[in-house]
Parts: C-alpha cells; structure tokens; sequence
C-alpha cells in the first residue's frame, strides 16, 4: 500500500509538473503580441485648456475618449482650464506639455522670450463679436465712441482694442465677468461676445436675434486665428515623434467630433459634469456646430495656421507697439511633414 | 304567412331595418353631439375655474416669496443708508454685518464691499463677508478668497455699481464665497466729498436657492402637476425636472424643443408678464399654467396643472355618460324594432293578402282594419279594388259570353251563306259540253259577293257573279235575296237583259237603305257555245281563247237597287271549244297590299296568262294565291269571289 501510495505521489507532482510548463507556455505564447505592442509602453502627456469643459475643446476629449491618443502612443491627460488658470504658465512650469492658446497670446509670450511653438491651428479665424441692443442705437463701431464697452481682460481684449484704435475711438472700458447679465442689465452698452458662447447664450436668455447688433471682428479685419495648439520649443526638440502623435490625433479627434456630433455631444457633458460646470447639450451643440464653421472653413488649411494670417496678426500688433518684432513663421510654427 | 317574409327578407330595405337604421344613427349622432359639446363646455366652465384657482396658487406663493425677499431687500437698504449717515470703525463695520445675518433668519450671509482705496488708503479692496455655516455665523474676506475673478467683476457687485441701483443677482453658486447656490441683493452706498456724491461700495445680502426652491417644490398639484421658479434670463431654479435646474433656460428648451411658441412664452415671462396658458410643459405634457412675475427679483412662478389629470373627473363623467347613451339607445332601438313590427304586421298580412290576389284570387279575405290609420285606409282601398274588380271582371265574363254566342251565330250564317252558294265540283258532271268552277272567300264571317250557275232549261246554263255593296250581314241579307230573286226570275224570265231588270225593280222597290248590288248575268247556249248576257255596273270578265287573253267589252249598265225602271241591254259572243270565261268581283283586282298598292288589273291580265288553263280548279286556286301574295300579309278588305267557265263545245263537235 505504502509503494502505492508513494508512486501515486508521484504521479501527482509529475501532473502537477506537466501543468505548470504548460501554463507556462500558455502565458508565454499569449504574452509574445502583447509585449510586442507595448514594446514602446505610451508616453505621458498633458494638455491644458483654454477653458472649463466645453465643445470648444470636444475634439481632444473626443480624441481621448475615443482612444485615438493611445493609438497614437500617448497616455494624455487634459488639465481643465477656467478662470484664473493661465495656460502659459501651466507650459513653462512644465505642469502642462501642450496648451491651447490664441495666436495673440503666444505671439506676447513668444516676444517677452517664451518659447511657444505653434504645433496646430483650430479655429481658423476671429470668432468675436460686438454687441448691443438695437434699442441702445449703435449700430457701427463708431457709435461706440464714449460707451460703456464690456472686455475681457488679458490678451482675449487685443482684437477690440486693436480694433477701436483702428477707428481711433475711446470707449469706457469695462471689465466683463464670463456672464452676460452685466449686459442683459444694461450695465454697458456693448459687450464682447464669441460667436459659439456668449451670442448663444444671450439668446438663450430671450433676448432674440433681432433685438441685437452684432458686429463680427473678422469682418472688420480683424483676422485673428484663435485657438491653436502650442508646445514649448524644448518639448519638440525632445520629443518631435510625440508632438507629431498629439497633433495628428487632435486633429482626428476633432474630425470625428464633427462627423458624430451626438457622440462627441455626449462625451463633452460628461465631461462638463465631471467638472461640476452647468451642462446644457443646447448650447454645447450650438457650440460644437459653430467650431465646425470656424475650424473646417478651409478644407485644406485643416489645422494649419495659414502665414499670411501670421503675417497679419504679426503687422497688427506691432503696428500697435505691442510688440517689437515677431518671429518669422517658419521659427514660430512646427510641422512634423515640414521637418521631414 | 310561410311565403310572407320574401318580401322582407334582411338585405332587402324593409321598413323594420331602414327605421332602425335612421332612428339609431340619428339618435346616436344628437347623443355624441351632445357628449361632445357637454365635455367641450365642461372643459371651457373647468378651464375657467381653474384660471381662478391657478392664479390664486400662484399669487398666494409668489407673496411667500416676495414678502421674504422684500423683507432681505429692505434690510439690506437699511445697512446701505445707515452706511451712508454714520461713521463706523471697522469693528463697528464687522458687528453691523455679523447682526445683519444673525437678526435675520432669511439672509444667508452679508458682505459689504467696498470700492478700490475707498476703505482704506492703504489697502485696495475691502470686503468682509459674514455667512452660516454648520450653525455659526463665519466670517471671510472676499478680496482674498475670491481666487480668479476680484469680486469687483462679480455680478452682484459690478451691476449695481454700474446701474447706481439695488439689484437682485442672477442666481450663481458663490465658489470662494459663501459656497452654495445664492441670489444676492446688493445695494450700492455712497459717500458726499465736497458735493460730489461719489460711490463707496456695495452691500451685499445673500438668500441661499435651497429655501425658495423648497417652497416652491413643495407644492404639489393633482398628481403631477407642480409650481416651478425661473429667474430672469430664464434660467430654471425650480423644477420636477432635477436635471434642468441651473442647466437649461426656457428659452434652450424651446430651442431644443424646436417651439417658437414655447420661446413666446418664456419672453412674456422675462417681461415680467403673467398669463394663462395652454401648452406642452417642459415635461412633455400637455398642460395649463399660469405664470406670474416675483416683481422684487424679475423672476417668474409658475403653476402647471396637467389637462388629462385636471379632465379626469369630465372624462370619467363623460365615459359614464356615454355608456348610459349606449344602452338608452340600444333600448330605444328594441322599441323601434317593436312598434316598427306592430306597424307593419298589418301591412304583412296585407301584402300576403294582395299576393294571393295577384294570382287571381279575389276572394281572399282582407285583414280586418283595427285602427283607422294608413294602413287602415289603404286595407280599405284595396277592399274598394277588390269588388270592383271582382264587378268588372263579372261584366267582362258577360260581354265576352255575349260576344261569342254572336261569332257562333255569324259562323252558322257563314255555313248557311256558303251552303246557298254551288259548291259541289264538277257541277254538272253529265254535261261535258263545258267546265264550270267558282269561289268566294269573304272578308268578315260573311259576305255580300255571291255567285250562282243553274240550267234554266236543258240548253241554256245560267251564271252569275255578283258584288253587293258593303260587307258583313246586311250585305250577307240583301245578297240572300238577291241571289234568291236573281235564280227565280233567271229560271223564269231566260234573257240576262230582262232579268237583270226584273230584279232591278223589285230590290229598288222599298230600298230605304240605298243597299245596291253589281252583277254580271251570262247565259250560255251550251249546244253553240253563245253566251249573251247583261251587265249591272259589274267589272268586266276575261275572255281566255286560243288567241289570247282580254278583257271582254261589256256595256257597264248600271247598279242593280237603288232606281227602278233601268234598262239593261243583252250582248252576245260565241265561245269556241276551249275558250274561257273568268268572272270576278272587284276584291280580285283591288286586293291591297301593306304599301296601300292595288292588284290591278293588268296583274289580274298577266297572272291569266300565266294560270294553268287546262283544269279550272287549279287555275282559280292559282289566282287566289297569286292575290294573296301580292297582299302580303295586308288583311283583306273585301270578299274576293271568281267564276270561270269553260266550254268545250258539243259532243259532235268534239
């Protein structure tokens, strides 16, 4: 019985033998395309917003969301931006790899010898809007000579500001909060206002759009290219596969944004609602349709910053003395195809 | 009664079915009419009432609102005036703000805010806030904990400071401040500076959301209906629909709703309007409210009632109601179906009655008439056509007896006429010397033509034809005696002329009737063959010899009847072995066809020609069906009558 019992140990650890080599494999064969995969493991970065959570940014949740980050080898992660977050700031203390700015405030960074890189354009032209009741009588720039004008404070009043130089006007200048009730009160005459978040939102205050004169930057010449994508001139020269990475899968995300923009609706409130802002899906749809119209206005331009729009904005604002001089285009922008 | 329902089967429109149908469609149509307009009518008196009720509820929150937020607004006044008259130090300053808040229930928090340097010249901003937390009264400074915006571009500070009047604030949530959904009431302070009234800041009292929405959620309408808060931009502070609150506008539904109607409503709202109306509530349904403005923040309170559940009483009333229609008609369909039936059963009895006569039996017994309406009448009516009917027929039985006993009588005149005429062939068949054949085929039962052949001796064969004027029985009478006088005074007298004239006196004498006869009177010598003979106004007869056909030249003399004393004259010819003589009365030659077309007698000629001579027989039969067929049909108008006769001379000759 003993000699029984000793060989059917045997037997025992022999199977107990035969199924750990199996395992083994198993786990071997199993982890060989994994690890070929993951044989680059994703690169850490981060994005930093302009703004809290909204449509304006839907292409880079979307892009996250969405996977289309990871695909390109990123682990991205997006800081939310809001009032009292400087973007810049969060770029040179290294809080943020990439920021979404306008190419004004780059263009002031860049001169006081911060080395912003323009890596992507969005929104391809100015979407800010002047505007005022019909009632008040001001119907051109000019009437707004000695009125009460709301403006955001920062770089965000360099376009109006241009703007009224160029008629050679002075307004009365008032700070304006991110709410439209100082206007809807009657606070100031004119108020600044983009076209896909303050318009909409005033009209969703019932105030209709024939009660309003609204006067659009762009087409007073005002040609400024708002949001772009930028990086610090060190985080290309490190790492020019990872910027090409971010840029291409922004761009995608944003391109599936606009071709599902139920999905990308849906994605941007649950954002929204994560960070605890008001959510209303009308006013993000309003949005999101609207920075269709202002991003995809040139097909081919998708993304770019066109020079001479540089070039405008470059003249303006030393024209204006607010800066010196600025780069050249080809310094101040980075194209992974141009560098090839 | 087994036949009866033939007539009345389903399907066919009889009385019974076409009254159910009016009686029921009608009275089905006057009943949903009148449901109809009884819930429309009910709806609009519901309506009406609920307007009342709506806008009371309404107004009774809407003061619990208003006499909360006015009592804030007047003591935040009151800090922002005595601000203005006295000085306070800053701890005088702190106390004056911690009281504000701990004396009234209502304030959240206080703050006063002051204008850059216009505390302190050293210090830029000044603003303390004291607020409730967990029980205690707290206090913080805004210029420091209000991190990304100075709390000179918050809303409760920058618009009254830019209108220089008290104001209520949007509802915000206060991040850095009291930290809670607030509304604050803000009254800006000034100081004088040589005249110069300059502003010296704000005074901020705070009322938390939680308070107000609770008031207002807490009132409940029917089952789902509610009272919802909206501020001034139309933004959602109170509402079954959680999601919404702080969220969505009026005006964002509408846009997502896709209501021009809705956005209407809103802008009313905002207008600080108040209304009644009927629409798809934000919840999707359908609904009354009534809306009215809180006049101390601009904001709106609204009161939803839900129709379906405000109808539900008018709907149940008006299922019962229906339900009583439908069996009110029903019985009412059962006891048109019974007087229907008690209508038209004497009518059945009555159409049974009438089948049975339509066969012919007009001695049913009618259903006897109960009451003395239509049907009653019309029982009678078929009574009063029953005997006369049974009358007329009674009378049609009579004349038709009586006319039939006459046919029968004509018939034997027609057999006793015929039987005066020689009608047995060959006449005298011991007599070869000649032929003799003749016919008469009347044109009523019976006629005025006769003819007559006799032996007046053993030479001498007299014959005759003749044709009295007008037809039937008087012809038929006055030819009997002519014929009776013509074959006495023949056999008598033996000359055609004398006869002729004889005859002629006796018929004219006492001739009231102006009756008149033709005759054509021959006498054949049957040992030589002469024929003399004398005319009466007769047509001429044919001559048929071996030479050919034609008429024979007759004097025509005149009639025989109506005046005495005509003489006639006695001609003579001598026929030849074979020859003929054809005789004939003038219905041969003007037998009419359908066209109105007389036989003529030149048909008459021709048709001779043609005739089988050798048999006499045949030859008559041969002109009376050639007559006949010329006649086509037409039905013959006169007596047609032929004589002919043959001599075929003596047994010597022969």
């Amino acid at each position: 019985m003993i000699v029984y019992k000793g060989i059917r140990k045997a037997a025992v650890k022999y199977q107990q033998e035969v199924a750990c080599w199996i395992l083994l494999m198993f786990f071997a064969i199993c982890s060989q395309p994994l690890s070929s995969l993951s044989a680059t493991p994703l690169k850490k970065a981060s994005l930093i917003l302009l703004w809290s959570p909204q449509s304006q940014f839907a292409g880079y949740y979307v892009a996250l969301e969405k996977g289309i980050y990871q695909r390109h080898g990123i682990d991205l992660t997006i800081l939310k931006g809001g009032p009292g977050v400087s973007p810049v700031l969060a770029l040179q203390q290294g809080d943020a790899d990439f920021a979404v700015l306008w190419l004004t405030t780059a263009f002031g960074h860049r001169v006081n010898g911060k080395r912003l890189v323009n890596v992507a354009q969005i929104i391809q032209r100015s979407s800010m809007m002047l505007i005022s009741k019909k009632t008040s009588g001001i119907r051109t720039i000019n009437d707004m000579n000695g009125k009460k004008v709301g403006l955001w404070q920062g770089d965000l009043s360099i376009p109006p500001h241009t703007l009224f130089d160029k008629y050679g006007i002075s307004v009365r200048e008032i700070p304006q909060s991110n709410t439209v009730n100082l206007f809807l009160r009657g606070g100031i005459d004119v108020t600044s206002a983009m076209w896909y978040n303050e318009y909409h939102v005033l009209l969703n205050s019932g105030v209709d759009a024939d009660e309003l004169n609204t006067i659009f930057l762009q087409e007073q010449g005002m040609t400024f290219p708002e949001d772009g994508l930028y990086t610090l001139e060190k985080t290309v020269q490190k790492d020019p596969a990872l910027v090409d990475g971010f840029v291409r899968a922004s761009l995608e995300g944003w391109q599936y944004a606009f071709a599902h923009p139920d999905e990308a609706l849906d994605i941007v409130i649950k954002n929204m609602r994560q960070a605890q802002v008001p959510a209303n899906r009308t006013h993000q749809k309003w949005m999101l349709e609207r920075m269709k119209d202002l991003t995809v206005s040139d097909k081919n331009e998708f993304g770019t910053l066109k020079p001479q729009d540089y070039e405008a904005v470059g003249k303006i604002m030393r024209n204006q003395g607010r800066i010196k001089s600025y780069p050249d285009y080809a310094t101040f922008t980075w194209r992974s195809d141009a560098r090839k | 009664m087994q036949h009866l329902p033939g007539g009345l089967m389903p399907g066919s429109k009889s009385i019974v079915t076409r009254l159910i149908l009016v009686i029921t469609l009608s009275s089905s149509l006057i009943f949903a009419l009148t449901l109809g307009y009884n819930y429309y009518q009910s709806r609009i008196i519901l309506e009406k009432e609920l307007e009342n009720n709506a806008r009371n509820l309404a107004m009774s929150l809407v003061n619990k609102v208003e006499s909360e937020l006015v009592s804030v607004s007047k003591v935040t006044e009151g800090v922002a005036r005595s601000l203005e008259t006295g000085r306070y130090s800053e701890q005088e300053l702190h106390s004056l703000i911690r009281n504000t808040v701990a004396g009234n229930a209502g304030i959240y928090g206080s703050c006063v805010a002051y204008e850059p340097y216009a505390f302190s010249r050293t210090n830029r901003l000044y603003a303390p806030y004291y607020y409730r937390e967990n029980g205690t009264i707290k206090l913080i400074r805004l210029e420091t904990s209000y991190k990304n915006l100075p709390y000179l571009y918050w809303d409760w500070y920058q618009i009254p400071r830019e209108l220089g009047k008290s104001e209520w604030s949007e509802p915000y949530y206060d991040e850095g401040g009291g930290n809670t959904l607030m509304s604050t009431c803000s009254v800006p302070f000034y100081e004088e500076h040589g005249g110069v009234r300059r502003l010296k800041g704000i005074v901020g009292a705070d009322i938390t959301l939680d308070s107000l929405t609770e008031l207002v959620s807490s009132v409940k309408i029917l089952k789902t209906g509610y009272a919802a808060l909206l501020s001034r931009n139309g933004m959602i502070l109170a509402h079954p629909l959680k999601g919404a609150i702080m969220n969505e506008t009026f005006f964002s539904i509408a846009e997502s709703r896709q209501e021009a109607s809705l956005r209407e409503i809103g802008k009313r709202m905002i207008r600080g309007e108040s209304g009644f109306v009927f629409y798809r509530s934000l919840v999707g349904v359908r609904s009354w409210m009534y809306y009215a403005p809180i006049l101390t923040t601009g904001w709106t309170l609204a009161v939803v009632f839900p129709e379906s559940e405000l109808l539900e009483h008018v709907r149940t009333l008006s299922m019962t109601m229906a339900v009583m229609g439908f069996g009110g008609i029903l019985l009412l369909t059962i006891a048109v179906v019974s007087l229907a039936r008690s209508i038209t059963k004497p009518l059945r009895s009555l159409v049974a009655a009438t089948k049975l006569m339509g066969s012919g039996n007009f001695d049913v017994e009618l259903p006897a008439v109960i009451s003395n309406d239509e049907v009653g009448v019309l029982t009678n009516s078929f009574r009063l056509m029953v005997t006369s009917l049974k009358e007329y027929i009674k009378n049609l039985t009579e004349t038709t007896a009586a006319k039939e006993r006459i046919q029968s009588e004509l018939k034997v005149a027609t057999d006793i006429q015929a039987s005066l005429l020689p009608r047995l062939f060959p006449a005298f068949p011991d007599r070869p010397e000649f032929d003799i054949y003749a016919s008469m085929d009347p044109a009523k039962e019976v006629g005025g033509d006769f003819y007559d052949f006799f032996f007046i001796d053993h030479h001498n064969l007299c014959f005759l034809i003749a044709d009295v004027a007008d037809k039937g029985v008087p012809a038929a009478l006055y030819m009997m005696v002519a014929k009776t006088l013509l074959k006495s005074e023949g056999q008598r007298l033996g000359e055609p002329d004398l006869i002729l004239s004889y005859v002629n006196n006796i018929l004219a004498t006492d001739n009231d009737s102006c009756m008149f006869a033709t005759v054509f009177c021959a006498i054949l010598d049957t040992r030589t063959g002469e024929v003399r003979f004398a005319n009466a106004g007769h047509n001429p007869p044919l001559i048929m010899t071996s030479a050919g056909i034609q008429y024979l030249a007759v004097q025509s003399g005149f009639v025989l009847g109506p005046i005495q004393d005509i003489v006639y004259k006695t001609e003579s010819i001598t026929l030849q072995a074979g020859d003929t003589l054809f005789l004939y009365t003038d219905g041969v030659t003007e037998a009419k066809n359908p066209g109105e077309e007389l036989y003529g007698e030149s048909r008459l000629l021709h048709a001779l020609q043609c005739a089988p001579k050798e048999e006499l027989c045949d030859l008559i039969h041969y002109i009376r069906s050639e007559v006949r067929a010329h006649a086509h049909g037409a039905p013959q108008s006169d007596d047609v009558t032929m004589v002919a006769l043959k001599y075929r001379g003596t047994v010597a000759d022969a």
